[in-house]
């Protein structure tokens, strides 16, 4: 029995001092699925905006980036649980967040937020959303625009998971609008030519996207972070990501 | 974790509401489900037992979550696209309802069957060759004695598809889960804010328990 336990003590400190020799990697957790952040292509690979500007971003600052793809809900767990050290899955630098102890970097990307309807709708602004229902997805800067909108102009919201559905809520009829990222959206429309409409004029100022951590000692992360960002805009890595995703 | 509670407290506990609002609409149509497919697996009538085994089999063969995108999705585009009928939406508590009772409906069938079925043969021949009709034999002898049988495992369903409501998130029914995953989206404290979900549920679920225990103890004198 001793033997046993002290073999396994010897395992944990061997373990443990592999872990302290590998400290220049991280693990980078992100959402699933959010087109054209982070998403799997037809190839099976996992792409996306967040994905290539971290990769960049850890070339460029010399450490290794260990992505998983967990989902938004299970990428926020992750952080706190210290199972990973940093979030990027198009989070927006909030108040609120940051109340919580989270250390948000500096914004990598700014979306406008819109609201959609089906095409040849009655609704031509928010003031037609009187009494109707919408759709948005939970934990976006949509939903947030949405909810910010909600009083004055008296609809209900719907919170779906996941893109898809919203948009499916929509052009099923159980939701007359639903609020997404401008480029996103637009993107969105084109690509699978759904019948859907963005509403001229419906778009706000936005806010910016960050790179997140939990705890005050990962603040090397953000500043090696932030130091690879204006970096990788500097020399133009950062623009040829976007227009790859974005055209 | 105070900081949830204060902000969001009102918000959850109206969750809560809406979680026991769906749950009490999916389990009434499931015992009324339940019951008729339950009486027609165990008649003595082939196209009956027929049509009670297709239902049972069809709906246990399909998981919740596909039930809950089937019915919220498919069910408005099959009659407004395919059937031309036009202009029929589901809420999200029509379609959550729905979807609870056809799942839970199909596992009460299967109890009350087998609570039916455990009573001894004789008791109903006992009743028949007193001159009692099949239904009366059926409600006045056969029932009570199954009933008491059945009660741990209808309750037993009960507090599962209660549990249950949370996969009807996914059609963004307002209900713990779904309200739970836009606090912590919105104050990124997954933790706390799962720990208090789950606080929740088991005060439900406890409360629950308890009538249930108390409705048995009196069943267990006969009705």
């Amino acid at each position: 029995m001793k033997k046993l336990i002290a073999a396994i003590l010897a395992c944990m400190l061997v373990l443990s001092m592999s872990a302290a020799l590998a400290a220049d990697k991280y693990v980078i957790a992100m959402d699933t699925v959010f087109k054209p952040f982070e998403y799997t292509d037809a190839e099976g690979n996992f792409v996306g905006i967040d994905v290539d500007i971290m990769k960049a971003i850890a070339e460029d600052q010399g450490f290794e980036a260990e992505l998983k793809s967990l989902g938004w809900d299970a990428a926020i767990a992750a952080c706190q649980a210290g199972q990973a050290d940093g979030l990027i899955a198009g989070a927006s630098i909030t108040d609120e967040r940051k109340a919580s102890g989270w250390i948000f970097s500096d914004g990598y990307f700014t979306a406008t937020q819109c609201m959609t309807v089906l095409a040849g709708s009655d609704i031509k602004g928010f003031a037609d959303l009187s009494g109707k229902m919408v759709a948005v997805k939970t934990g976006t800067q949509g939903a947030a625009y949405a909810e910010s909108l909600k009083e004055a102009n008296g609809f209900d919201i719907t919170y779906f998971e996941d893109s898809p559905t919203m948009y499916q809520a929509v052009i099923g009829g159980q939701c007359v609008a639903c609020f997404e990222d401008t480029p996103i959206m637009a993107a969105t429309i084109k690509e699978n030519a759904l019948p859907l409409e963005i509403v001229e004029g419906s778009e706000n100022e936005g806010a910016p996207y960050g790179f997140a951590v939990f705890k005050a000692e990962k603040q090397e992360l953000i500043d090696k972070f932030n130091a690879g960002l204006a970096n990788i805009k500097a020399n133009g890595k950062y623009d040829e990501i976007l227009a790859k995703y974005l055209d | 974790m105070l900081r949830i509670i204060d902000v969001y407290g009102e918000l959850l506990l109206k969750a809560m509401g809406q979680t026991l609002l769906l749950a009490l609409c999916g389990l009434f149509f499931a015992c009324i489900l339940g019951l008729i497919f339950g009486l027609m697996s165990v008649v003595k009538n082939r196209p009956c037992n027929i049509i009670a085994r297709i239902f049972v089999d069809a709906i246990r063969g399909v998981p919740m979550i596909v039930l809950a995108y089937f019915i919220y999705f498919g069910v408005p585009y099959l009659l407004n696209t395919i059937m031309k009928i036009g202009g029929v939406t589901l809420t999200a508590l029509q379609a959550g309802t729905a979807c609870l009772a056809l799942n839970c409906g199909a596992y009460m069938a299967e109890i009350i069957r087998a609570g039916i079925e455990s009573v001894d043969k004789g008791q109903m021949e006992a009743a028949r060759s007193l001159g009692m009709p099949y239904w009366r034999s059926m409600y006045r002898v056969v029932l009570p004695q199954a009933i008491r049988t059945m009660i741990p495992s209808i309750i037993n369903q009960f507090i599962i598809t209660l549990k249950d409501t949370s996969i009807l998130s996914v059609i963004g029914f307002p209900e713990l889960v779904n309200t739970a995953k836009n606090v912590l989206a919105n104050t990124f404290m997954s933790f706390q804010t799962w720990a208090i979900v789950a606080v929740m549920y088991l005060v439900i679920i406890q409360t629950l328990s308890v009538l249930a225990k108390h409705l048995e103890r009196r069943l267990k004198h006969g009705l």
